[in-house]
């Protein structure tokens, strides 16, 4: 099955990703509003041009660092698991608070497309949005989209099937430190890079280690010994 | 707009609008707070009170979130007189 790409959705609470899912698949995962809905990874398919994309609703986040269970889901989703393409969905109408997640995951890997959901909504306020501009600076697609009239979908889809074919090539925007942190990171990504090789971002894990992440530790520990048996 | 001063954010009161120039906490509560929007630069409201003072709503990068006094009270500000 040469054609199946699994696609992970991946945002902060109340953006849209359930109901981008389930418009996506036909399915109809419950949508409520309340902390942590999204429990385990919702799961679904959509066809589109020959191509089955799988796609993984993650737990809704404002962040993948603050290790509360929801978080660690989703980042060990994004970052072991290692989907084809990665979709942030943020909400057109706080974009601010939204891109701290987006930054994040640009981070961590590297086919991330960055939907931006409830366009319809953030017309109404009056907020434009120049998706051309993100494009440039983020170095992945920006898409804008509105999940609850199916506005957008098209082009999201051919997008995701660009990036799957190569046609796009993404280069997400690498957040730059303070000048310690960056040496730091120089001293010991070549160290990282060496033992964990190209399987993850070297960059990534060794702003963990900076970061004093144990529970990233941990997961790697336990990932690396089931690989090596 | 002259008058500026430094607040701790637990000592905001309602209707105050206080911009952030530093955070006293470490670990994975710096952290959370960092993501929630409570960065230095930000510009944060201070909506209502609870009757006993504790916890404080506020609102940051339009989102309205409550602290209790042991975070509020390691952040602190300039008190924008005027909002801005």
């Amino acid at each position: 099955m040469g054609n199946e790409y699994r696609i992970a959705l991946a945002g902060n609470p109340n953006t849209g990703k359930s109901t981008l899912f389930n418009a996506l698949t036909g399915l109809r995962q419950h949508t409520g509003n309340w902390a942590g809905k999204t429990v385990s990874l919702a799961q679904g398919n959509v066809q589109h041009k020959g191509k089955t994309f799988q796609l993984f609703d993650l737990p809704g986040t404002y962040s993948l660092f603050s290790n509360s269970t929801d978080e660690e889901v989703a980042r060990n989703y994004i970052v072991f698991d290692k989907p084809d393409v990665t979709l942030v969905v943020l909400d057109a109408t706080s974009m601010e608070r939204n891109f701290n997640l987006a930054l994040q995951v640009l981070e961590m890997t590297r086919n991330v497309v960055i939907c931006i959901n409830l366009i319809d909504e953030a017309d109404k306020q009056g907020i434009v949005i120049n998706e051309r501009l993100l494009t440039n600076r983020l170095g992945v697609p920006v898409i804008k989209i509105s999940a609850r009239n199916k506005k957008g979908f098209p082009m999201l889809l051919d997008t995701i099937d660009r990036i799957l074919t190569g046609a796009i090539e993404c280069n997400p925007v690498q957040t730059t430190y303070p000048v310690e942190i960056e040496e730091q990171i120089k001293k010991i990504e070549p160290k990282v890079s060496e033992l964990i090789g190209s399987h993850l971002s070297a960059r990534w894990v060794s702003l963990r280690l900076l970061d004093g992440d144990e529970t990233l530790l941990e997961e790697l520990s336990k990932r690396f010994v089931q690989e090596g048996e | 707009m002259d008058v500026s001063k430094m607040i701790k954010l637990v000592n905001g009161e309602k209707g105050n609008f206080i911009r952030i120039t530093s955070l006293n906490l470490d670990g994975v509560m710096r952290r959370r707070l960092l993501d929630l929007g409570f960065v230095v630069g930000a510009i944060v409201e201070v909506i209502r009170k609870s009757p006993l003072g504790d916890p404080i709503a506020f609102r940051v990068s339009q989102t309205t979130i409550a602290l209790r006094k042991e975070e509020s009270s390691k952040i602190e500000g300039e008190l924008l007189l005027n909002g801005e």
